[in-house]
């Protein structure tokens, strides 16, 4: 399984989520890339990363069950490939 | 527009992106605004016909209003216009606002105001990027469509963007017949600019009507362009290799393999146009009434056009095939572009004047005689030439036979 699974993230602080009818259009204003979270489990997972203890929570959270973890996963390695979620650094704890 | 067939209007609740973006979106991912009909060049295929300034034109307090709405709407960036935008006055304090605004400014000039100083402003500031329009990779090409001295002033605003250390700027080119043999020439000084080669496709729109006959791309000239596509838009090639294409050739995708982008007509479902009285078009290249969807002081503002207009709702079906629906290319070009279809005198059901499959070119021979172009319905251009207006004209190869000579062989002289 994925260690991402285990770890603390959140949306890059340049992000912007556009809710739409399949789930929501993500702008990053610093590499300006766009885009598109199919689905509104995604939007709700990615939404609450920030302030869940890590990525498994937050999947839980959302109502993803277990066997599409490593999916989702995935399509967060995918965010994060362009600075759309980041691993969270908590130095303010 | 002609009236609605029976269509699914239920949006899928699964399906792919395009499927997803046949229905539209809450608000446009594309806008283009342009700010200003006004224009220091004449262009001899503007889309917007553009020249003069339309006294009705949206003041700064209008335009700032919009730029408002489209933060409430969460429009991320918007592409300006014109016309050429920046000899608007309060060009410069749009921009800013924009930018304070969460709404990012990516605009198209010819260069005209794009100084040493300007271009040290744009290199400050993020979320500002500059589109410079070329159509020719030299003087010779590109003033032949865009007007003596036009390729001089676009090269020293790219010199200044370079010197003032603005990363990236755009050259944006339209492909015509006469610049296709160029793009390797274009790429080449793109490079030397540090900049990136956007191309895109010529439209019969504006005073391109009057052009397009003589300018657009030849059926060989099509193959070239896509074969270069392919070699220059290839996910393997780092971002500042990549060529862009605004998404405008997907009607080429009926050569076989689609090119990187949105495969769709996106005309009022991802796109549309603001022009610079508030009018909203489905899309930058249909200025006309048959694509205005609303004006956005006299119908509730941008949102409310965007989302109620009529005409958005009908464009935010899935359109049937039509003519082309036999086609096997059909679902990689979906029947090309609306309006480049519109504006040759093509049916809208029908296949693209472009058709890489050559179905554009037998429609528009069956028609014959029988094409009607539609009238413009608005038209900017200067009414009288200026100094830089192109003169799109061949010096004759021997002097006119005199009006006078009656012979119906007047000037014919056989060699013997």
């Amino acid at each position: 399984m994925d260690a991402l699974l285990g770890e603390p993230w959140t949306l890059s602080p340049s992000v912007a989520l556009r809710p739409e009818p399949f789930g929501a259009l993500a702008y990053h204003f610093g590499n300006r890339r766009l885009t598109f979270l199919k689905r509104p489990e995604l939007v709700a997972v990615v939404r609450g990363l920030g302030t869940a203890p890590d990525v498994r929570t937050a999947l839980e959270d959302a109502g993803v069950p277990a066997s599409q973890h490593a999916a989702y996963a995935a399509a967060l390695r995918g965010l994060a490939a362009t600075d759309m979620i980041r691993p969270r650094t908590e130095t303010s704890a | 527009m002609t009236a609605l067939t029976e269509r699914p209007t239920q949006r899928p609740e699964t399906g792919s992106l395009v499927q997803q973006f046949e229905y539209g979106l809450d608000a446009p991912i594309c806008l283009t605004w342009e700010l200003t009909y006004a224009c220091n060049l004449e262009c001899a295929h503007c889309l917007s016909s553009s020249g003069r300034r339309d006294p009705r034109e949206l003041t700064t307090e209008q335009c700032k209003a919009v730029i408002d709405e489209l933060q409430r709407m969460q429009v991320f960036y918007v592409n300006i216009g014109g016309g050429e935008p920046t000899i608007r006055p309060d060009f410069w304090e749009l921009v800013e606002y924009a930018v304070g605004h969460q709404v990012g400014v990516k605009f198209s000039t010819n260069g005209v105001r794009i100084t040493p100083e300007r271009a040290r402003f744009l290199a400050s500031t993020d979320y500002v990027d500059v589109q410079i329009s070329l159509d020719g990779a030299t003087a010779e090409v590109n003033d032949y469509v865009r007007g003596p001295g036009s390729y001089d002033t676009a090269l020293r605003a790219l010199q200044n963007l370079k010197d003032a250390g603005f990363r990236d700027a755009k050259i944006s080119v339209v492909c015509t017949r006469e610049n296709i043999g160029q793009l390797d020439e274009f790429k080449a000084l793109a490079d030397k600019y540090g900049a990136t080669l956007r191309l895109t496709r010529l439209r019969p729109s504006g005073r391109g009507a009057d052009v397009w006959d003589e300018l657009h791309p030849l059926p060989e000239q099509q193959r070239e362009l896509y074969d270069w596509l392919m070699a220059h838009t290839a996910d393997g090639l780092t971002r500042g290799e990549q060529v862009l294409t605004g998404d405008s050739f997907f009607h080429l995708a009926a050569f076989g393999e689609s090119l990187p982008g949105l495969n769709l007509c996106g005309a009022g479902r991802v796109v549309c146009l603001i022009d610079p009285i508030g009018d909203v078009y489905a899309c930058p290249f249909a200025i006309h009434d048959e694509f205005l969807a609303g004006n956005l002081l006299a119908d509730g503002g941008f949102q409310q056009v965007w989302q109620t207009s009529a005409l958005f709702q009908e464009l935010r079906s899935p359109q049937t095939g039509g003519a082309c629906a036999s086609c096997r290319f059909y679902d990689s070009c979906r029947g090309g572009c609306m309006a480049a279809k519109f504006f040759t005198g093509l049916p809208l059901d029908g296949p693209d004047p472009e058709c890489v499959q050559g179905y554009g070119e037998s429609a528009l021979a069956q028609l014959g005689r029988d094409r009607v172009i539609p009238a413009a319905s608005q038209d900017h251009s200067k009414a009288t030439p200026t100094r830089n207006q192109p003169v799109m004209l061949q010096l004759l190869t021997r002097p006119p036979v005199s009006a006078c000579a009656e012979s119906p062989l007047a000037g014919f002289e056989p060699q013997i």
